[in-house]
C-alpha cells in the first residue's frame, strides 16, 4: 500500500510539473507580443522614468499610431498588402481548384503523369535566380503581379485539396451527372458547396502567406510606393531614424516620440490582422494539417 | 497483312484518344491556367539553369551568351567562400534539427499527458499562434528585447552597470538568436503533427501495459514513443532533404555584414550575387549545386528510411 501511495504522489508531482511548464511556455509565447504593445503605447516620459522597462504603463498614448497613420508610407503599404491578399487569395483558390478537381478524377487520362510532374517541382527547383529571370522575361517585374503570380499555386495546398475532392462521396456527383449536369456545373453547384471547409482552410493559408510575404517584395520591386507592409516594416526597424523612412510631413511631432515607440506601433499594426483571423484559422487549420499528412 | 493492319490500328487509337479528350474537354479546360503556371514558373526556370554553364548577360539573353562549361562550378568550389557557406549552412540546419525537433516532440508529449481538456486546448491555441507571424514581425519582437540601446535586455544591463551587448552584430550570439526565435515561432506548430500521431495510438496498448505493471515512464518508452517513430522518421527525411536551405527568409532578415562569418548561408550568398550584384551565372551555379544535392539527399534519405522503417515518403 505504501509503495502505491508513494508512486501516485510522485506521479502527481510529475503532472504538476508538466502543467506548470506548459503554463510557463504559454507566458513566454505571449509576453513578447504584450511587451511590444506596451512599448508602443507608453508615453516617453514614463519610459524615461522607469529606465526603459515598463510592464504596466500608468498612462497610455496613441501618438505613435497617429504618427504612422498620418505618414504617407504605412497606409500605402497597408493598402498594397490588403489588395494583394484579397486578389491573390482569390486567384490562388481559383487556379488551385481548377487544377485539383480534374486531378482528383482517377479516370481522367493523363492524370498520373501530371501529378508526377507537379510533385517533382517540390523535390527539384530552378532556385531563386532562374525564377527571377522568368519574372523579368514575363514582363511583370516591378508590378504587383510579381507578388501574386510566382506563387499562384502551392503544390502542398494543391495536394491537400485534391485529397479532399477524392474523399467526397462519388454518388452525389454521379447523381448530378445523371440529372444532366456537365463537369463544370457539377463542380460549381455540387462539389464547391460541399468544399467550404477546405476552401476556408486553404484560403486562410494563402491569405496569411500574402500578408506575411516579404521576399517577393524585395526581389521584384524597385518602386518604393509598391512596397508591402512587411518590407516597409523591416526597413523601419533597421533604420535608426524613422522619420526618413516614414517620409512624414511633421518631423517635429516625430522628434517627441522615441523611434522605438514608432517601430513597435508598426509591428503591432502588422500583427493585428493576424490576431483578428486567428480564431478562424485555428478552427480550420488543424483539420487542414491532418488532411495534408494523408499520404497519396 | 501486317502492313495493312498497323495503320488502321493506329488510326483507331488516335480516334479513341481524341474522343476521350473531347469527352473530358471541360476538365482539361479547367486545368489550363494551373498547367500554364507550372510550365512558366516551375519548368521554364529549369531551362534557366543552363546559364550556369554560360557567361550570362541579360542583354544578350540565353541564346546569345557565350558558353563557358563548368568554369563557374570550379570557381565556386575553389573559392574561399565555399567552405564558409557550407559550414554555416550545415551548422544552422543541424542546430535546427537537434534543438527544434526534440522541442516539438517534448511539447507534444507534455500536451499528451494533460487530462484537463480546456487547459490542453488553451496551451495549444497559444503556442502555435506565432507560427502565423512573419519573420519580419519576429525580427521586430526580437529587436524590442535585444536592440543595441533601447532593447529591454540592454536597458537592464546598463542599469546594472554592465555595458550593453550588440546581440545582432556579435558572432557569438547570432546562431543562438536564430535558433531560439525559430523555436519560439514554430515549436507549437511542430507539435501538432506528433499529437495527431499520438491520437491514433490504440488505448488498449496502454491498458495492456498497465496490466503488465508498466509505470508511466515505461508506458512512455514502450507505447508512446514507438507510436510517433514513423512520423519522426518522415519529418527527419524531409529536414535532411532541405539541409542546405537553413531557413533563408529568417537568416536573410536577421543577417548583417558584421556576422557574415557565422550567418552567411548559401541562399543569402546567392541572393547577393544574383539579385544585388546581378552576376546571374554565379548565382545560378550555386543554386544548381544546392538543388542537385538537395534532390540526392531526399532520394537517399527516403531509400534509407524504407530500408529501416518499411516506409518512406513515396
Amino acid at each position: 500500500m505504501a509503495a502505491l501511495w508513494k508512486r501516485s504522489k510522485l506521479e502527481r508531482g510529475a503532472d504538476a510539473a508538466i502543467y506548470v511548464a506548459l503554463g510557463v511556455f504559454c507566458l513566454a509565447t505571449l509576453f513578447p507580443l504584450y511587451y511590444v504593445f506596451v512599448m508602443s503605447v507608453t508615453p516617453y516620459s514614463e519610459v524615461m522614468r522607469h529606465g526603459g522597462f515598463v510592464l504596466l504603463p500608468r498612462s497610455l498614448t496613441w501618438d505613435a499610431y497617429r504618427m504612422i497613420f498620418e505618414s504617407p508610407v504605412v497606409p500605402r503599404a497597408l493598402r498594397v498588402t490588403v489588395s494583394i491578399t484579397l486578389v491573390g487569395t482569390f486567384l490562388n483558390l481559383l487556379v488551385t481548384t481548377g487544377l485539383a478537381y480534374p486531378l482528383s478524377k482517377k479516370y481522367l487520362p493523363g492524370r498520373s503523369p501530371a501529378i508526377v510532374a507537379i510533385v517533382f517541382t517540390m523535390l527539384f527547383s530552378g532556385g531563386m535566380i532562374p525564377l527571377y529571370l522568368v519574372v523579368n522575361a514575363v514582363g511583370i517585374m516591378n508590378t504587383l503581379w510579381a507578388l501574386i503570380l510566382p506563387g499562384l499555386v502551392s503544390t502542398f495546398n494543391l495536394l491537400i485539396m485534391k485529397t479532399y475532392f477524392e474523399n467526397l462521396p462519388s454518388e452525389v456527383e454521379e447523381a448530378a451527372k445523371i440529372d444532366g449536369c456537365g463537369d463544370i456545373a457539377t463542380l460549381t453547384r455540387i462539389v464547391l458547396p460541399l468544399s467550404l471547409p477546405i476552401m476556408a482552410t486553404l484560403g486562410l493559408f494563402y491569405g496569411v502567406g500574402h500578408w506575411n510575404a516579404y521576399f517577393n517584395g524585395i526581389m521584384y520591386l524597385n518602386d518604393r510606393s509598391l512596397y508591402p507592409i512587411q518590407v516597409v516594416l523591416r526597413n523601419m526597424i533597421q533604420m535608426p531614424n524613422v522619420s526618413q523612412e516614414l517620409q512624414t510631413q511633421n518631423p517635429q511631432a516625430l522628434a517627441r516620440l522615441p523611434a522605438e515607440t514608432v517601430k513597435m506601433a508598426t509591428v503591432v499594426v502588422a500583427i493585428l490582422p493576424m490576431l483578428a483571423v486567428y480564431p478562424f484559422l485555428q478552427k480550420y487549420f488543424i483539420q487542414g494539417m491532418l488532411l495534408g499528412s494523408v499520404k497519396g | 497483312m501486317q502492313t495493312t493492319l498497323m495503320p488502321t490500328r493506329q488510326r483507331s487509337r488516335l480516334r479513341d484518344w481524341s474522343r476521350r479528350t473531347w469527352r473530358y474537354r471541360w476538365l482539361y479546360l479547367l486545368m489550363v491556367p494551373g498547367v500554364c503556371y507550372y510550365l512558366v514558373f516551375h519548368y521554364l526556370p529549369l531551362g534557366g539553369l543552363l546559364i550556369a554553364f554560360q557567361d550570362y548577360n541579360l542583354m544578350k539573353g540565353i541564346w546569345g551568351s557565350p558558353w563557358v562549361g563548368v568554369q563557374h562550378f570550379e570557381a565556386f568550389l575553389t573559392s574561399p567562400d565555399f567552405p564558409r557557406l557550407m559550414k554555416n549552412t550545415l551548422i544552422l540546419s543541424v542546430y535546427r534539427i537537434v534543438f527544434g525537433m526534440p522541442a516539438d516532440i517534448i511539447l507534444a508529449l507534455a500536451l499528451n499527458e494533460i487530462r484537463v481538456r480546456w487547459y490542453k486546448r488553451v496551451v495549444q491555441t497559444i503556442t502555435y499562434g506565432p507560427y502565423f507571424l512573419s519573420w519580419v514581425i519576429v525580427y521586430g519582437l526580437t529587436f524590442a528585447f535585444l536592440a543595441p540601446n533601447a532593447g529591454n535586455v540592454n536597458v537592464w544591463l546598463t542599469d546594472q552597470g554592465h555595458s550593453p551587448i550588440a546581440f545582432f552584430t556579435t558572432e557569438a550570439y547570432f546562431r543562438p538568436m536564430l535558433i531560439l526565435t525559430d523555436m519560439w515561432k514554430s515549436t507549437g506548430f511542430g507539435a501538432i503533427i506528433y499529437l495527431a500521431a499520438l491520437s491514433t495510438i490504440n488505448p488498449e496498448q496502454y491498458e495492456a501495459a498497465v496490466v503488465d505493471g508498466a509505470s508511466r515512464w515505461r508506458q512512455l518508452w514502450h507505447v508512446t514513443l514507438p507510436g510517433i517513430r514513423e512520423v519522426f522518421v518522415l519529418l527527419l527525411i524531409l529536414r535532411i532533404g532541405h539541409i542546405l536551405d537553413a531557413g533563408f527568409e529568417q537568416v536573410y532578415i536577421f543577417l548583417n555584414a558584421r556576422v557574415y562569418a557565422v550567418g552567411d548561408i548559401i541562399d543569402t550568398w546567392v541572393f547577393r550575387a544574383g539579385i544585388e550584384q546581378l552576376d546571374f551565372s554565379k548565382g545560378v551555379t550555386t543554386g544548381l549545386f544546392k538543388s542537385v544535392i538537395g534532390f540526392v539527399l531526399v532520394w537517399a534519405a527516403n531509400r534509407f528510411a524504407k530500408k529501416m522503417n518499411g516506409s518512406g515518403i513515396w
